[in-house]
């Protein structure tokens, strides 16, 4: 969009949105980064700030809607005016529940103080972090600029996180097999892990929208998937 | 000026889904010219029955001087000549042959201000019945009121039918001009913006007017209100510059426009 609206307070009130996204996607950034950090390093205190700045996400949010909403009513947008607020909203919705899932992973860390996993252990799920972090750059990236050829590569990569996430599952389950002491701290790994296997659902859903806002229709191809602990789960049962 | 050397515009038309509907009226490279001015450019376009076709763009783009070709209201203006083909079911309505009452008996028209007739609200309407058909009392009467209720109105009028029309509110007017329009029992009905005079409750009751009127008639309307083409609309035409530049299903026009320049006018971004 290079053409400026003849009113010029819809532009305002459409770069307002979009900036407020990119600060929302900022934020859960962050807090991503720093559940897994509080996991990897032990640090109680570092997760309960996480689980406190999760509000300030979820306070994005609101103002991002309240903000739409006055803003379809006022201006009654058309076309890419209208996807763009279509965008923010939904967009807005993918931050928020990734910044839920971070949240979920500080709190397991909390959970976990007393029994703590050995560190080649968490790895992975570090691992599982870097990629979903990277992927959510790219895609804010994308946003920022309204590159449709850097979303559809982040849509693409979700793949390999799907990938790192089965083998951590069945890297986990041979702890939780070789010794039930193991069970506890596994199962909450296992839930971090999901979680981040979650964050990378969320960022290929904001690479959808960005797509949306650009071209004006959905992707119609199917989605390449790597996630098969479902398949895992049986083959390790039958393996017994 | 050669005809030949015009150059044809290119028109978006992307895929139109016109399976199983009935093209009322077709419009084939057509000009039209305000003395030496040309003020359209190779127009083609069709109007099908029982569907709204709305004409937008900026004023002074062709829209109110197409639909005026319609009924061929030009016809009482010199120095104004249409050149290509309209046709009107099977009949060519720029023919010089074509007889211009019955013409307009067929194609009806309602303007920007109502026009009512300085005479009784049943008169407004049992007037230009009379112009084309002799009926008894009772017929007329029936007429009357048929087209007072087809237009939304009967209930409002039909204690005070005696009274001057122009007594009658603003979008009450409006309804009796279509009233009136309707009485004659058109098959294509012109909407030259019908509400741009009206509060948004009687602009509402147009609207709901034109959407229970659709299902008889082939309806053509010209509005300057972008968010009431796309609600009482079928298909959208967007003109500029006297070109039909973009034209399609209303649903994808206003949110996945194919052509720039329409993107811009429906978005608010033109000039």
């Amino acid at each position: 969009m290079n053409d400026l609206h003849t009113a010029k307070a819809f532009d305002t009130d459409l770069q307002d949105l979009g900036r407020m996204v990119a600060e929302m996607g900022g934020l859960a950034e962050k807090q991503v980064a720093d559940s897994v950090d509080a996991l990897a390093k032990r640090d109680s205190a570092l997760a309960q700030r996480v689980t406190q700045a999760d509000t300030n996400i979820d306070a994005l949010q609101r103002e991002i809607e309240e903000k739409s909403v006055l803003t379809i009513a006022r201006r009654q947008p058309m076309a890419v005016d209208l996807r763009e607020i279509v965008g923010a909203l939904r967009i807005a919705n993918d931050l928020e529940r990734i910044g839920d899932l971070a949240k979920n992973i500080a709190k397991r860390v909390i959970a976990l103080n007393a029994e703590f996993p050995p560190p080649k252990l968490i790895r992975g799920v570090e691992h599982m972090a870097d990629m979903v972090l990277g992927q959510m750059k790219a895609v804010l990236d994308a946003y920022a600029r309204r590159d449709d050829t850097k979303a559809m590569v982040v849509w693409r990569g979700d793949e390999e996180i799907d990938a790192v996430c089965t083998s951590v599952f069945r890297e986990l389950l041979t702890y939780m097999m070789e010794d039930p002491r193991n069970i506890t701290f596994c199962i909450h790994l296992l839930f971090c892990a999901k979680n981040i296997e979650r964050m990378g659902d969320h960022a290929t859903n904001i690479a959808e929208t960005v797509h949306y806002v650009i071209e004006g229709r959905p992707i119609t191809d199917q989605r390449p998937k790597g996630d098969t602990t479902t398949i895992a789960a049986l083959r390790a049962a039958g393996d017994k | 000026m050669s005809v030949a050397s015009f150059t044809v515009p290119t028109v978006s038309h992307a895929a139109v889904s016109t399976d199983g509907l009935l093209e009322k009226v077709s419009i084939r490279d057509l000009d039209f010219f305000y003395g030496d001015h040309r003020a359209l450019k190779s127009i083609n376009c069709s109007l099908y029955q029982g569907k709204v076709t709305a004409f937008i763009g900026p004023s002074g783009c062709g829209k109110s001087t197409l639909l005026r070709i319609l009924n061929r209201m030009y016809d009482l203006y010199p120095n104004q000549r249409a050149v290509g083909h309209i046709r009107l079911d099977n009949e060519d309505i720029l023919s010089p042959s074509q007889d211009l009452n019955l013409l307009r008996a067929k194609v009806g028209m309602v303007f920007q201000k109502p026009t009512p007739f300085p005479m009784t609200i049943f008169e407004n309407i049992a007037f230009g019945i009379r112009l084309y058909e002799r009926l008894g009392k009772t017929d007329l009467e029936g007429r009357v009121q048929h087209a007072l209720q087809r237009a939304a109105l009967w209930d409002e009028v039909k204690d005070k039918l005696n009274a001057n029309g122009l007594s009658l509110s603003g979008g009450q007017q409006q309804r009796l001009c279509i009233a009136r329009t309707v009485a004659v029992r058109p098959e294509v009905i012109l909407f030259d913006e019908p509400c741009s005079a009206l509060d948004p409750i009687s602009t509402a009751k147009i609207e709901e007017l034109i959407d229970e009127l659709k299902d008889d008639y082939t309806i053509a309307i010209v509005t300057h209100n972008m968010q009431q083409a796309a609600r009482v609309s079928d298909f959208t035409a967007f003109m500029y510059l006297g070109e039909l530049i973009e034209y399609g299903d209303t649903s994808r026009m206003f949110t996945t426009p194919n052509d720039r320049r329409t993107q811009d006018y429906i978005t608010g971004r033109f000039g």
